[in-house]
């Protein structure tokens, strides 16, 4: 699955992020391939917004489909 | 050692002295702490082979160096490049961090670490950690990075002393697990750690400087050291929970569309209260009319004009109708300057509490349609402010393709506030669908330019990936003294432009280029706009300023429609001459040169198709022919996104068969 079709509350595991900028910048705000982060909030055919702790990232639509997570739950 | 490299390029550094770096995330306070310690006398200068401003001060002998704000350093933007030349040139480095957010801000902390500079540690802002139920363990904090951590409330001068006494205490800390033996192997051949670290995480410029090829080793140490951060932030970092909070519930409101979207509008409702009806009618009252217009024009003019006539040709560039010394200084203190300070207090009130980064989130999607993302979002508000400010801003945006779209847009489709406050007087007079008709019409020709350029322009929009910091309320003095910075560095930048553009539009008026223009125009004006002859008048002083054009306008009789083509005319129409001689600092020469050109194609077709239509529907019937007219432009806003649509389709489907 990809990022962009998860729900609000959704416990998830970092698969793969393909661009190796975009990695390099995520694992700066802790969240790297392997990692668990909740899916905070959806916005409809907008970003995708996830937690790890107490760091919030947003991310825009077209990147969230790039990214491949696992449902944890 | 890394002293080889000099000032760093920075005018006025002593050989010598010893460079004190400050160094941190964006919106950590750093420039509190460079305020305390270098006071009043700064230096300001732009960076190299960049926009960016760098600010240095003295601190007894040794210089303190400011850095932007990053999250890392290497060559991902401007801001990093920076600061990575900086921190590598650097003797030593204070890194501020937000005690909020340990785990974003350690990351660079170690970074700097890793470089083997000197570091000492400002925990900042502990206060409003203690608040949130956060603890810290400060000594074991500064064991496990191996240099002193001192705890501060910058803003409240808490701990300034004590980090200022203990300067001479900041060391080497300890290193990413596992990168000794590939810096050693390196440090030889580069001369410093920093430089070595750099090439082993594959900047290829710092690569290129040593004549290496960049190494492949960023994710392995990347991941390594944010292993290292997240087990300091476990030992180190007590949470008291306390479930949802309101600041993260409103946070989290100001995201989703069916709140955020109410939360936006009465943000902007409060903005407009503020700066449209407060500080454009009663605070511009005052400075523009009373002050610069009454008191300080005559004074000026009688002065001068002792020693040069003011209708001599010399009279006329300074002291006449656009002189320098005339319309520059009142345009510039008497309008902008209120105005300007007034959007920069909203966007720090905005950056400082966190909001900023959730309305790029909220309004993300709407502007990948044109091409831009959520950041976009910065230039296009403070665009109804003065465009020429905005256009400055397009700095920030992440690609050169989104800069190219955003002062575009800027450049035709925003109307700064002093025209507003113009358009809006003349508006109200005639009534509601007249007003619906205007707006709609701007909004339309916004979304049709910024999707036809996001289908034509090569690339893609950057995607957004932005931190949403924890929601706070702002600190008084931080928005204060970002409000005051930004505001004096706009001025600064924009004088001699506004002065310049007043020259020039005086050398026209004297050569007489002014009336013939006029005249040329007129036929335009009357044939295709269905407005009357003087109405040319006022387009030509809209070259000058957005507002002398749609002033211009104002005098004249018209029907409801006149004025509304006129208006989305004027609108449309080239952006001032400020506006326009920043474009051609910022961008190519072609460019600016292409924007002015289309503009005056642009405002004059949509200006013409409006009066033509709503003749060509019966005219004079009223609400009727403005319906037509809006439908007509929905019709062919639809029809050209559906277009660009299907194109950019076709694109992607030629690229899956040519890949």
């Amino acid at each position: 699955m990809t990022l962009d079709r998860v729900k609000r509350g959704q416990l998830l595991k970092i698969m793969s992020i393909p661009d190796k900028q975009i990695r390099a910048q995520a694992i700066r705000f802790g969240i790297a391939e392997g990692e668990l982060v909740n899916c905070e909030e959806v916005v409809p055919a907008g970003p995708v917004v996830i937690r790890k702790n107490n760091q919030l990232l947003a991310l825009g639509r077209g990147l969230a489909r790039q990214i491949s997570v696992q449902c944890m739950e | 050692m890394a002293h080889c490299h000099g000032s760093v390029g920075l005018k006025n550094i002593p050989e010598g002295a010893r460079k004190i770096v400050l160094v941190g995330n964006p919106n950590t306070g750093k420039s509190v702490f460079f305020n305390f310690f270098t006071g009043m006398y700064v230096d300001v200068s732009n960076y190299p082979g960049t926009t960016l401003e760098i600010s240095h001060g003295h601190f007894g002998t040794d210089v303190i160096i400011d850095t932007p704000g990053v999250y890392g350093i290497s060559s991902f933007n401007d801001e990093e490049r920076i600061a990575r030349d900086i921190i590598l040139s650097a003797d030593m480095a204070i890194n501020i961090v937000d005690a909020v957010h340990l785990e974003r801000d350690l990351f660079l902390t170690q970074q700097v670490i890793d470089t083997g500079v000197p570091v000492i540690v400002a925990l900042n802002m502990v206060d409003e950690a203690q608040r949130q139920g956060l603890s810290i363990d400060v000594d074991l904090l500064s064991d496990l990075l191996g240099v002193p951590v001192v705890p501060t409330v910058a803003v409240q001068k808490k701990g300034l002393n004590e980090l200022k006494e203990r300067l001479a205490t900041a060391k080497t800390g300890r290193m990413t697990q596992g990168l000794e033996p590939l810096i050693n192997r390196l440090i030889n051949r580069v001369g410093s750690r920093g430089e070595a670290l750099l090439v082993l995480e594959g900047d290829p410029a710092v690569a290129g400087r040593h004549g290496l090829e960049p190494e492949n080793h960023r994710e392995d140490i990347y991941l390594k050291r944010r292993e290292q951060v997240n087990d300091v932030v476990k030992h180190v970092l007590q949470e008291s929970s306390q479930g949802a909070s309101l600041g993260s519930l409103l946070g989290r409101w100001m995201i989703k569309p069916v709140t955020g979207i109410p939360i936006l509008a009465l943000a902007l409702y409060a903005m407009y209260l503020v700066i449209g009806v407060f500080i454009a009618g009663t605070v511009v009252g005052v400075t523009e009319e009373t002050i610069m217009l009454e008191k300080y024009e005559p004074a000026v003019r009688g002065l001068i004009g002792q020693f040069i006539s003011e209708e001599s040709a010399l009279g006329t560039i300074l002291i006449g109708e656009f002189g320098v010394f005339t319309m520059t200084a009142t345009y510039i203190l008497g309008l902008l300057m209120p105005l300007v300070i007034g959007f920069y207090l909203f966007l720090s009130l905005f950056e400082d509490s966190g909001y900023l980064p959730r309305i790029a989130t909220l309004v993300d999607r709407l502007l990948t349609g044109v091409g831009l993302n959520g950041r976009g979002v910065i230039p296009l508000i403070l665009g109804f402010g003065c465009v020429t400010m905005a256009t400055i801003t397009t700095r920030l945006l992440a690609s050169d393709r989104e800069r190219k779209i955003a002062v575009l847009l800027l450049g035709l489709t925003i109307p700064c506030s002093a025209q507003m406050g113009v358009i809006a007087g003349m508006l109200a007079a005639i009534g509601g669908q007249y007003v619906a008709l205007y707006a709609l019409i701007i909004f339309l020709v916004l979304v049709v330019i910024g999707t036809v350029l996001n289908t034509l322009l090569p690339g893609k929009p950057t995607d957004l990936l932005i931190d949403l910091p924890p929601l706070r309320l702002p600190r008084l003095d931080n928005v204060i003294k970002k409000t005051s910075t930004k505001s004096y560095h706009f001025l600064k930048e924009a004088f001699p432009l506004f002065a310049l553009g007043a020259l020039i539009i005086s050398v026209f008026q004297v050569t007489g280029i002014l009336e013939y223009l006029q005249n040329m125009l007129a036929p335009l004006t009357v044939g295709w706009l269905k407005l009357p002859k003087e109405a040319s008048t006022a387009f030509i002083m809209g070259i000058v300023r957005r507002d002398f054009g749609a002033a211009g306008l104002a005098d004249l009789t018209m029907a409801p429609i006149q004025i509304v083509a006129a208006l989305i005319t004027i609108t449309l129409f080239v952006p001032c001459i400020a506006s326009i001689l920043i474009l051609f600092k910022e961008r190519s020469k072609s460019e600016a040169a292409m924007i002015w050109a289309s503009s005056w194609v642009v405002a004059f077709l949509i200006g013409g198709i409006v009066s033509q239509l709503y003749s060509a529907f019966g005219g004079d019937s009223g609400s009727r022919g403005a319906l037509w007219v809006i439908l007509s432009f929905l019709g062919m806003t639809l029809a050209t996104i559906t277009a660009c649509h299907l194109a950019r389709r076709n694109k992607t489907q030629e690229s899956h068969v040519g890949g």
